[in-house]
């Protein structure tokens, strides 16, 4: 017999007018790691909702080394050695690094908090499993694979010998994923044994050894990763054929639609400028990549360009026409639409209805208003035709409350809203960030649309796939510098990697900046 | 009672049940209820051989004073608009007090220094109340939206500022004050509203006028584009600016209409008839701040900040108020009904908790299969969004 650490056998949890777990089984064997794959929506996460005592399941049961277990609540998860990292990290952002650690199983001697030795116990373990971290910093201070860290950490110093990991690097930037993996490598080659929750392909391609798959609340299978390939996982995964690389025709460039001079733009968070001197132009007809890590000022850069916030210097032109200093409903009458990075802040009003939501860039034009009265007629007719031209899904059609639609068919709300608003420019902003290989492959199929329609589309993107594929033109951003003008057909992964890590620059600047 | 919940035609007691206005109508309730409970032990033990006969009177005192109960209820409901309106935009009006007293003084000041014809008198009284209140909302206003300065803060401090300017001018205004009497002198029947004629009560035209207002702020908060921006702001201010609103236009405009709705409570409450002829409602400037503007804030929250559910609340308030006062009857403070009015509002805080509370237990009780997840979430929408987002996202795959 195979040595399981864990077994879910026959798992099946209804939600009302829902199968969210039909049947499922899934064994974890001591020392692997164990991917569970699955679009949005799947059932991964009430799975281990179930494993981690949050829901319980009608049917089926568990069993720990062999033994039929219960788990009623996270408590019980955790006195079975089950510990997980949540997608949102549960941490205290005013507390330290150590305080968060012991938060739950405070050490105390005579009533009183004795920190010291669980300090040095979370100085062992961060040593032993290569977790850097600063045990006195404040959560609030510190970036998100530092936190993820702490939440690892959190596990490992309650002895939990099975580790959930719910999305983890859907937060994290490349550099830091990189580490993730490799520390998720040693936790495993330590005897702990993962289950890795992802939609990632290539995630899954370099650490697990074995990837159970689940589709529409059903399992379909489990595979040894050492057997398979991205497109058999794909396709147990979505039911059909991906393609990874876009179908897409040479671009026709037009007539320059954005031409960007010089602009600057300050930083929230430091003094220096976030954008520094940015130049460069969008033709009808192509699409245009703004590449680069995080946090190099494509945020700033996107606020400057859509009014969000104001330039230090420098100017903006749309067709022509200087809308430097237009306010954001000017920028966005005379063409520009923009797809905005975080859905939740910027892109939706979540407490509003889906047809609310469509016309939130328009709710002013004389189509949705007569004398400042809304046409609610209106309204739900044009809702209706995006919702039917755009395959939005949801529960109550127009009347659905944006919050409890799936992250998928909110992004396809902003697109269809974005894409139908007669725009010439359209600036969409990591707009697969967080989705499953389907909505990714539409959205892309829209971007594309728009630019076969002889839109310009200016995309910016922290995948360098999406960057590869998509983009007719990469301009890379570094420090808020554009250090580089590429051409994807021309390019390699390797080559982009080095001009967005700032390795490698070829901007007529690059003498003037080598010697800093 | 939320109204802008279009709901399918066909009846179907589930959608009722998970209908926005039915929870905070059940919360509501619920609050009321509690209230009332924590007001009955407190009156038994102050006085636990009147505590019954005291709470009769709270619960049913007002019945023999309806008249009184809408008379009463009218400036409370005007400062409940003034702060359930800002609420709307995520903006927190404490400054109702001081914005009624503005509008109060706006109002005396026609009513004594000008010579109007008597029928359009107090029509002009009544605006100039609105005007008084409008400048008070739109100081705040203009600070927030300019400054960022908060609106809690500097609405506080216009309560003070409002107040003793209002004392001041009226110590020093002959006219107006009457300083053997230490109040202002009686108001010309001509300039008072005119009264509805049920005999031994104050209510007058003002409840109606009230009333009209209320509707006309839910029409504008649910059908009109200014109110869709209000709302988008109070729901997500980045969105509301993402999409091009005029934020800091629409904060003051909104300051400006709720501090009008305060000033237009003051005016109705000082240019009310009296029912003993040739008299007059007088103000008396002893450094107190208006209570009116406070219970507002009660009002408001009762009411869900919604004008139309505002409305039942202030004339519910209003009703326990009438009753409260005749515990007196039976020897009792009548603060015993602030204490209850304050345990309500207390539990109407709490208002979102008990939505999900009773509509799940109502759900519950509607579908036996149902099986409630054991982790509730918090508030209603969010704790259906699990699920609900499994089962879209199935569809989608099919």
């Amino acid at each position: 017999m195979e040595n399981y650490i864990v077994e879910m056998l026959n798992i099946t949890k209804e939600f009302p007018g829902i199968i969210a777990n039909d049947n499922i089984t899934l064994k974890l064997k001591k020392g692997e790691i164990h991917a569970l794959l699955g679009e949005n929506g799947a059932g991964k996460s009430t799975l281990m909702s179930v494993l981690f005592g949050l829901y319980q399941a009608e049917k089926g049961e568990i069993r720990k080394n062999g033994e039929k277990v219960t788990i009623n609540n996270p408590n019980d998860a955790n006195a079975l050695g089950i510990g997980m990292v949540h997608q949102h990290f549960k941490l205290v952002e005013v507390f330290t690094v150590l305080e968060n650690i012991i938060l739950g199983v405070e050490p105390v001697k005579k009533g009183f908090l004795e920190m010291e030795e669980s300090k040095e116990k979370i100085m062992e373990l961060s040593e032993q499993y290569g977790l850097k971290i600063s045990p006195d910093s404040l959560i609030e201070d510190i970036s998100v694979g530092m936190q993820q860290r702490v939440e690892i950490l959190k596990m490992l110093y309650r002895d939990n010998e099975i580790l959930i990991f719910d999305e983890p690097t859907a937060v994290l930037t490349p550099q830091e994923i990189k580490e993730l993996l490799q520390i998720m490598k040693d936790l495993a080659e330590e005897g702990k044994s993962i289950l890795f929750i992802t939609h990632k392909l290539n995630e899954i391609m370099e650490v697990a050894d074995r990837c159970t798959v689940l589709r529409k609340g059903k399992y379909i299978g489990t595979v040894d990763i050492g057997s398979t390939s991205k497109e058999e996982l794909s396709r147990m995964m979505v039911g059909r054929d991906i393609s990874f690389s876009v179908e897409k025709e040479t671009s026709k460039p037009g007539e320059v639609i954005l031409s960007i001079k010089n602009m600057t733009v300050a930083s929230k968070t430091h003094k220096n400028n976030a954008v520094k001197d940015v130049s460069f132009d969008v033709r009808a007809g192509e699409i245009v990549c703004l590449a680069g890590i995080d946090g190099n000022g494509q945020s700033e850069f996107v606020y400057g360009l859509t009014g969000l916030e104001k330039l230090v210097s420098g100017s903006i032109s749309l067709k022509g026409k200087d809308i430097s200093k237009a306010s954001i409903r000017e920028r966005s009458a005379s063409g520009m639409s923009h797809i905005p990075e975080d859905r939740h802040k910027h892109g939706l009003v979540l407490d509003y209805k889906l047809e609310e939501n469509l016309i939130l860039q328009r709710y002013w034009q004389p189509k949705f208003q007569k004398n400042h009265f809304i046409r609610f007629n209106e309204m739900r007719n044009y809702a209706e035709d995006l919702i039917e031209r755009f395959d939005i899904r949801s529960s109550q059609g127009p009347t659905t409350i944006a919050r409890s639609m799936s992250g998928g068919n909110q992004q396809k709300a902003i697109i269809a809203r974005e894409i139908d608003k007669k725009h010439e420019l359209l600036v969409a902003v990591q707009p697969t960030r967080g989705l499953d290989v389907g909505a990714i492959e539409y959205i892309h199929s829209q971007l594309i649309e728009s630019r076969d329609a002889g839109k310009a589309v200016l995309l910016i993107s922290l995948e360098l796939d999406e960057v590869m594929n998509v983009s007719d033109r990469i301009l890379v951003i570094y420090e808020g510098e554009i250090v580089g003008e590429l051409d994807p057909k021309e390019t390699s992964t390797q080559e982009l990697g080095l001009y967005m890590a700032g390795a490698k620059r070829n901007t007529e600047k690059e003498t003037e900046h080598a010697g800093e | 009672m939320q109204g802008n919940n279009r709901d399918k035609p066909k009846f179907n007691i589930k959608s009722i049940t998970s209908h926005g206005g039915f929870k905070s109508l059940g919360a509501a309730l619920m609050a009321i209820f509690l209230g009332l409970v924590v007001g009955f032990i407190i009156m038994l033990v102050a006085s636990p051989g009147n505590a019954m006969a005291g709470f009769r009177f709270v619960l049913l005192g007002g019945m023999r004073r309806l008249g009184d109960v809408l008379y009463f209820a009218t400036p409370i409901l005007m400062t409940g608009l003034a702060v359930g309106f800002a609420f709307k935009m995520g903006l927190f009006n404490i400054g109702a007090s001081g914005q009624y007293t503005m509008g109060m003084f706006f109002a005396l000041y026609v009513a004594f220094m000008w010579d109007l014809p008597g029928s359009t008198h107090w029509i002009v009284a009544i605006l100039a109340g609105f005007l008084g209140g409008m400048i008070w909302g739109f100081i705040p206003g203009i600070f927030k939206a300019l400054l960022n300065v908060n609106e809690v803060i500097t609405s506080i401090m216009f309560n003070y500022i409002g107040m003793y300017l209002v004392d001041m001018w009226i110590q020093k205004n002959g006219v107006m004050y009457n300083s053997s009497m230490t109040r202002t002198r009686y108001i010309d029947s001509g300039v008072q509203i005119p009264a509805l004629g049920i005999a031994g009560s104050n209510v007058n035209l003002g409840i109606i006028l009230a009333i009209i207002i209320a509707i006309i702020l839910y029409i504008v908060l649910e059908k009109t584009t200014f109110g869709y921006e209000l709302k988008a702001t109070g729901h997500n201010k980045h969105a509301a600016e993402y999409a091009g609103m005029q934020g800091k236009r629409n904060i003051i405009l909104t300051m400006v209409i709720a501090g009008g709705m305060a000033g237009l409570g003051g005016a109705f409450a000082i240019l009310a008839p009296s029912a003993i002829a040739g008299s007059s409602m007088t103000y008396e400037p002893i450094n107190i701040i208006a209570v009116n503007g406070f219970t507002g804030i009660a009002v408001a929250l009762l009411g869900n900040a919604h004008p139309l559910g505002t409305i039942l609340s202030a004339t519910f308030i209003s009703y326990i108020q009438r009753g409260g006062t005749l515990t007196s009857l039976v020897g009792f403070k009548p603060e015993i009904i602030d204490i209850v009015v304050a345990v309500i509002i207390y539990f109407s805080a709490f208002a979102m908790i008990m939505n999900t509370a009773i509509a799940g237990f109502i759900k519950a009780r509607l579908g036996k299969q149902e099986n409630k997840p054991i982790l509730e979430t918090g508030e209603g929408p969010v704790e259906e969004a699990e699920p609900q987002d499994e089962e879209e996202v199935e569809k989608e795959a099919e």
